[in-house]
């Protein structure tokens, strides 16, 4: 029945693109309706019948998100938990380090689902040692959440702020800058070499790519898991390269300018930077940038190729001088964002989304850039794919990978 | 970026920044007194003023099937009646009930039962008393009652072994001579035995010594007997309940309620003695402990001899199913509260810590 209601739909689109309105009759929108009809009854029907599954006597199945751990004053611990799971759960009784401890919530104590509260406990932490939380449900299952390192969250306030900017600026803002002030070296080279640069950008793109990716999954995995955080990932990122493709496509075959390239490539970076200060602020969150003088280096070192990047489509062009503020600010600005989000508000859900666009604008960019390299090659007859790109890509994508070595530590 | 990738730790670096909370043996319970042990969370916490290390929230009164300041004092000497013989017949009737219990508030544990209560009826009787008790299994799994006595193979309450197993539905009464006197323990010894056990087919089987057997310091422990009236005496039962299935406890107890005895400080005359009944079935830790604050006990292993086989001690452990009799004396000590717990930490930060409210 319903194959031939679509055989019959789809025959009769034809004529309504001719101008023939044959729809607009009661038939057609009661044959429209039918499936939606059909379909609230047949949900009616699992309901009244428990799909026949009988009455549920098994135990609710309860699941418990833990989403941000601070540690606001010197004896109190805040949890935000999130129920993600189908029922509903009673936060019934809170350990810490394996003692029963007083807690408040800040709403009622059983949660709906995708419901969230913030616990507040009393607790005596000790700075720079670990203590573990758990959070036991009225049917005695235990939800685990953790202070890595014990030390006090930071405070919202405008020293904070302004110290976060500060970090910001130092991962994202200044690397990216210097990484453009290569422009006038960079203008001088040769078209094979011309041909390097742009490959090797594309290998860091590409890097950065696979590392937002990776970064992407290990966050979705803490999102709430009704939220399906690592298949979003994916999603997320491809349609934000189709959006972004269907902005940037054009109608006629002139070639793009290189500064709108740039700016593409500062948008992507800029987010790829932004998920940088997000993980940056929230290790500062959760204590963990015991190392920070350290952490903060490696991501400067690693940012400055970011600037070769950005530079390598407008080496052709003389852009003003405001541009290279501007794609500056554009690529390096949004980790002092990051540093806000992830040290004040940070929500892994949110985070995965963020990480996601940023894969799906650097893989755009990746397509730029490619098309200039092929564009290139193909004014000069040789195949765009040869050992020059080769070589700059693989360059790109080493120089990456041994930058981030200094981040891991 | 790698999120943890610096989890390195600044312990070296740490002071102890947090408040110290109070002793809590000397932090007030529910009384109208001074607040002298709060720290300055506290009053926001807790209005109460209990120790921060504890449960939030309190049980109802059927949390366990009984009020848990009932079951301290509720000795079951069942239906007696004279056998020909001229010896007395108990006769007790004892159900296998599935029933969801309340091991903390808001906490409830799908526990297996003896009476709809864990622990289960404390069973007392009289050495040399004949004992009936008829169970019957209501339950959802086939059960037995395994006593802690002399009695024959036959009536030992083991799967396998004389009668065996009490399939769902069944009925059987186990019936033995009640020997020797002492503090004893009933459990199920069906398989498998632990899930029986720390689900909560468990409780206490008390024989009084005969003072015409014994002499007069049997007096003391047999309620027909003057002696016995002065004393205060309180079954205690140390159990734990593994919530999550995994083979380690979420909840440690007395009589199954975390910290009941510390909201509730169990109420005694100083001038009269105390005497606890203390029966150790905490399945998956190899032992237990009893430590008693600001005073010392004699000690009566498995409560099967008159002179104390530990003297002026305040802490005894008890592996499992091992019991024993304290004999305490508060007389012209200072009112106040008296902690009692386990010591291993671990179990009362899990709720196996108690107090007793000395009074004049």
């Amino acid at each position: 029945m319903s194959d031939a209601a679509i055989t019959d739909s789809e025959a009769r689109t034809p004529r309504s693109a001719e101008g023939e309105h044959p729809g607009w009759n009661v038939r057609w929108i009661a044959m429209g309706l039918l499936p939606l009809i059909l379909l609230a009854g047949v949900l009616a029907l699992i309901v009244a019948t428990d799909a026949g599954l009988g009455d549920r006597t098994v135990p609710p199945i309860e699941t418990l998100s833990v989403q941000r751990v601070t540690l606001p004053e010197p004896d109190r611990i805040t949890v935000n938990v999130v129920n993600d799971g189908p029922d509903e759960i009673t936060i019934a009784q809170v350990l810490v380090d394996d003692a029963y401890w007083q807690f408040t919530l800040d709403g009622p104590r059983t949660l709906d689902r995708l419901e969230s509260t913030t616990i507040d406990i009393p607790y005596p932490w000790v700075e720079g040692e670990a203590h573990a939380i758990a959070i036991i449900s009225g049917t005695g299952v235990v939800f685990d959440a953790e202070v890595p390192v014990a030390i006090e969250s930071p405070e919202t306030n405008s020293a904070t702020f302004a110290r976060f900017a500060l970090i910001g600026t130092y991962v994202g803002v200044i690397p990216v800058a210097l990484g453009l002030l290569w422009y006038p070296f960079m203008r001088r080279l040769s078209g094979d070499a011309m041909r390097f640069i742009l490959a090797l950008t594309v290998g860091l793109l590409v890097f950065l790519a696979v590392d937002m990716f990776q970064e992407a999954q290990e966050v979705a995995l803490t999102a709430p898991a009704a939220f399906e955080g690592p298949l979003l990932v994916p999603i997320v990122a491809l349609l934000a390269f189709l959006l972004l493709m269907t902005i940037s496509s054009r109608k006629s075959d002139a070639p793009r300018r290189g500064l709108a390239v740039a700016y593409q490539i500062a948008l992507g970076i800029g987010l790829h930077n932004l998920g940088e200060g997000l993980a940056i602020g929230a290790a500062f969150a959760l204590g963990e940038v015991a190392l920070g003088v350290f952490l903060v280096i490696g991501f400067t070192l690693h940012n400055v190729t970011e600037g070769v990047g950005i530079a390598a489509p407008i080496l052709r062009e003389r852009p003003a001088l405001k541009h290279f503020a501007g794609l500056a600010l554009l690529a390096g600005a949004p980790a002092i964002l990051g540093v806000w989000i992830g040290g004040f508000i940070y929500s892994p859900l949110w985070t995965t989304i963020f990480l996601a666009i940023g894969i799906g604008a650097i893989v755009q960019v990746v397509v730029e850039v490619t098309r200039i390299i092929m564009r290139g090659a193909t004014r000069e007859n040789q195949p765009w794919l040869n050992w020059t790109t080769f070589s700059g890509v693989t360059a790109g994508i080493a120089i990456m990978y041994a930058t981030a070595l200094l981040v891991a530590a | 970026m790698r999120f943890g990738a610096a989890s390195a730790a600044v312990a070296g670096a740490a002071g102890t920044l947090g408040v110290l909370i109070p002793e809590s043996g000397r932090a007030e319970i529910d009384g109208p007194h001074a607040h002298p042990g709060k720290t300055r969370h506290q009053t926001d916490m807790d209005h109460e003023g209990h120790s921060l290390s504890m449960t939030v929230g309190d049980v109802g009164p059927d949390a366990i099937g009984i009020d848990p300041m009932e079951y301290l004092t509720t000795f079951d000497y069942g239906e007696v009646s004279t056998l020909p013989n001229g010896q007395t017949l108990r006769e007790y009737t004892i159900v296998a009930v599935d029933r969801e219990i309340e091991i903390a508030p808001g906490v409830f544990f799908p526990a297996w039962t003896y009476n709809g209560q864990v622990p289960g009826p404390t069973i007392r009787c009289n050495e040399g008393d004949r004992l009936r008790l008829h169970f019957t299994n209501a339950g959802s799994h086939p059960h037995t009652i395994h006593y802690h006595g002399i009695h024959s193979a036959f009536m030992d309450g083991v799967t396998g072994i004389g009668r065996g197993n009490i399939e769902v539905g069944e009925s059987f009464t186990y019936e033995f001579d009640a020997l020797p006197f002492g503090c004893h323990l009933y459990h199920c010894h069906a398989i498998p035995l632990k899930r029986h056990i720390h689900k909560g087919l468990y409780g206490a089987f008390i024989i009084n010594p005969d003072p015409e057997k014994h002499g007069e310091k049997a007096r003391s422990r047999h309620p027909d007997y003057e002696e016995s009236k002065e004393w205060q005496e309180f079954v205690m039962v140390m159990n734990a309940f593994d919530t999550t299935f995994d083979g380690e406890n979420e909840v440690y107890a007395i009589n199954s309620v975390a910290f009941h005895y510390m909201k509730h400080p169990i109420r005694v005359e100083r001038d009269r003695p105390v005497r606890v009944y203390l029966i150790n079935i905490t399945e998956f830790d190899p032992i237990n402990s009893f430590h008693l604050h600001g005073n010392f006990f004699n000690y009566y292993d498995h409560g099967t001899t008159l002179e104390p086989t530990l003297r002026t001690v305040d802490t005894i452990m008890q592996c499992q199913a091992q019991r024993g009799i304290l004999e305490i004396s508060f007389a012209g000590f200072e009112p106040g509260l008296y902690m009692f717990h386990a010591h291993q930490s671990e179990f009362p930060e899990l709720g196996w810590m108690s107090a007793f409210e000395v009074v004049e």
